[in-house]
């Protein structure tokens, strides 16, 4: 198991909303817990994957991810079973999206 | 003064041989039938040195029984053989050169036997003479590997030695014309003899020996795809494939390849397809085996024809039951024939579409690994455009006409061509990578080139997760590559991209993302699959799919 953290200051703050988890734990796949975190100023995104020195990929794909979405007072987190980029960013936008659309 | 008598030359040499391993086998068979228990005296009265020897394997159906027997015989006697045949898929491929009895190999694909394969010719023991698309081997049989003898496997053979190849007929015919009709031996084994057969596929008279096998012809269900499985990382590229490109360009007749990216297409298309109006104006003629994914297309009146192959396991029943769709015989039962559907495939389709493994920066694929020898079947002759082909569609011109643009060339279509792939596989495999391992590969096994499955310049499109590169509106190398890293993801090759290059690229639609589409990546869910499991496919068949066990989930 491999802990990787990110954090990117500034952005937009949601609007304060109830948690929402995304996904599943299982092969392949992963579950993304999205948090408000008011007054934080920051997007922070903590991932705990099952597959070892993909540090540089994973940093290459929240990149992506921050800069799509441009979030600030966030805490994500990551519970991964070696899913492939293609589907951590698949997820990491439906999570985004049900975390927001619940708002309106 | 007498000239020395030059004897006159013999015409009919292979007659006299053929009259002479006849009369060898006799004492073993009754008319045309032979005993499953004499098969091994029969193949050794039969086989001669250095025989060029056509062992039944195909890409589902095996000769199982005789491949056994072959593998029996004395090496004393029998040895040095050359096989051609189109598949190596049982261990007893392989183990005839173990033996010693074979040494020289002329094959299409080899993909479970591979890694055995490659260990074999690196020690020396196999020399393999090419790696053939299906129609290349077919046509050199008509050439210069037209098999002495053919080992055959069929359904059901009758008292005369007729025979019943059925649902999968695949590789017979064209095994046993090449044969028959040049002097050789063809031997059958059947799982049953029967009075009646319910339809003649192969006459008797091209047929020497026919053997009741202890245990009928294996067939693998190698088309089947349990949509259970299927990720939505594939529903969303199989979004894109519908609209980005068989809308596009208005695909009327296909062939997709084998696994989940292609199968999800196929399920997609009474839903998703349905939703954005495309029924009736694609995907109408396929070229391909009687996939399972494929009924629920079917039952919603997408598909007019079907021809096939090979069959597939457990779609027996649902095949007979829709003969407008299927092509069936007299008795009912569908017929498949590989090498027309290969010519039907390679100048009769405007789209082939499949995955690989590897993608390099000039479109190149590849599925040959480090330490395998696979071959690649009949995707080389599908996924190629076919020069030879004149006649138009809106789909081959269109694609040619983009090809075309700006320049003053000869007005011409083209096919298309797609490789689908997600960027990364299990186990975090990049798919796009600078060099193939068929370069290394090449080097290993002593081959003359490296195991290109389809050529760069064959290739039309690259569709990812991250969108589709139309490489028919690139026009240098280095736009080229630049479209196939802006598709190549968190690979290596995509994070080496130039981003502005890209973006420039987006711009002009040579890189299409799924929002460029109109797609809403929300959708991509599991839900668009118009059947998500085994039993859904049974349910949509009306209870006529019937699939193998092991794919009885529930």
């Amino acid at each position: 198991m491999e802990t990787l953290r990110f954090e990117y200051l500034g952005g937009t703050p949601p609007a304060v909303q109830a948690p929402t988890l995304t996904g599943v734990v299982g092969s392949g796949n992963l579950e993304v817990l999205v948090e408000a975190a008011p007054g934080s100023g920051s997007c922070v995104i903590e991932i705990t994957t099952a597959a070892v020195g993909f540090g540089h990929i994973w940093q290459a794909v929240i990149d992506d991810f921050h800069a799509r979405h441009g979030l600030c007072d966030l805490r994500i987190s990551v519970n991964d079973v070696g899913a492939t980029p293609a589907v951590v960013s698949l997820r990491l936008d439906q999570a985004i999206e049900t975390f927001l659309g619940d708002a309106a | 003064m007498n000239a020395p008598l030059t004897p006159p030359r013999r015409w009919d040499t292979q007659s006299q041989n053929r009259a002479a391993r006849l009369g060898r086998a006799a004492a073993f068979a009754r008319g045309r039938h032979v005993a499953a228990a004499d098969a091994r005296a029969l193949l050794e009265a039969v086989l001669e040195p250095g025989d060029r020897v056509c062992l039944e394997g195909n890409n589902q159906k095996q000769a199982d029984f005789l491949a056994k027997t072959l593998v029996s015989v004395d090496p004393a006697r029998v040895h040095d053989l050359h096989m051609v045949q189109s598949v190596l898929a049982l261990p007893e491929h392989i183990d005839v050169f173990e033996r010693g009895i074979a040494t020289k190999l002329d094959f299409s694909f080899s993909g479970p036997q591979g890694a055995r394969l490659a260990k074999l010719v690196s020690a020396g023991r196999i020399d393999i003479g090419a790696i053939h698309t299906y129609l290349e081997l077919f046509g050199r049989y008509f050439t210069d590997l037209t098999p002495r003898v053919s080992l055959i496997a069929a359904q059901a053979a009758d008292a005369a030695g007729n025979l019943y190849t059925g649902p999968n007929t695949e590789d017979t015919p064209v095994i046993v014309e090449a044969t028959a009709f040049k002097r050789g031996i063809v031997i059958a084994q059947v799982n049953e003899v029967v009075d009646t057969l319910p339809r003649i596929d192969i006459p008797a008279d091209w047929v020497d020996f026919v053997i009741p096998a202890p245990t009928p012809a294996y067939v693998e269900p190698l088309f089947t795809r349990d949509p259970a499985q299927i990720s939505e990382v594939q529903v969303l590229m199989a979004m894109m494939a519908i609209q980005g490109i068989y809308a596009e360009y208005g695909v009327q007749r296909l062939n997709h390849g084998i696994g989940f990216d292609t199968a999800a297409i196929e399920l997609l298309l009474p839903t998703y397809g349905e939703s954005l109006g495309l029924k009736g104006k694609i995907c109408r003629h396929w070229a391909l085996n009687p996939h399972p994914a494929l009924i629920p297309a079917i039952e919603a009146g997408w598909v007019e024809s079907v021809h096939s192959f090979g069959g597939e396991l457990g779609m027996e029943a649902y095949t007979a039951a829709r003969p407008d769709v299927f092509f069936t015989g007299p008795d009912g039962s569908m017929r498949s024939n590989r090498a027309l559907c290969q010519a039907a495939g390679h100048y009769a389709c405007d789209l082939f579409i499949g995955s690989t493994l590897q993608i390099d920066l000039a479109g190149n694929s590849s599925t040959a690994t480090l330490g395998r020898i696979a071959g690649f079947g009949g995707a080389p002759n599908m996924g190629a455009d076919a020069r030879g082909r004149r006649h138009a569609s809106p789909a081959w011109l269109k694609a040619g006409e983009q090809a075309r643009a700006g320049s003053s060339r000869m007005p011409r279509g083209q096919k298309l061509v797609v490789q689908m792939v997600e960027t990364f596989r299990e186990h975090m495999a990049p798919a796009f990578v600078e060099q193939l391992d068929a370069w290394e590969l090449a080097e290993q096994a002593g081959m003359p080139l490296p195991p290109v499955m389809i050529y760069g310049e064959d290739v039309t499109h690259i569709l990812t997760e991250e969108g589709i590169a139309n490489l028919l509106l690139c026009r240098t190398a280095g736009e080229r590559e630049q479209a196939i890293r802006g598709v190549a993801g968190y690979t290596a090759v995509g994070l080496g991209r130039d981003r502005r290059a890209v973006e420039n690229l987006r711009d002009r639609g040579v890189i299409r993302r799924p929002e460029d589409l109109g797609i809403d990546k929300r959708l991509a869910s599991r839900d668009l699959l118009a059947a998500k499991s085994m039993k859904d496919l049974v349910r949509a068949s009306g209870g006529l799919y019937d699939p193998p066990k092991r794919f009885r989930n529930w």
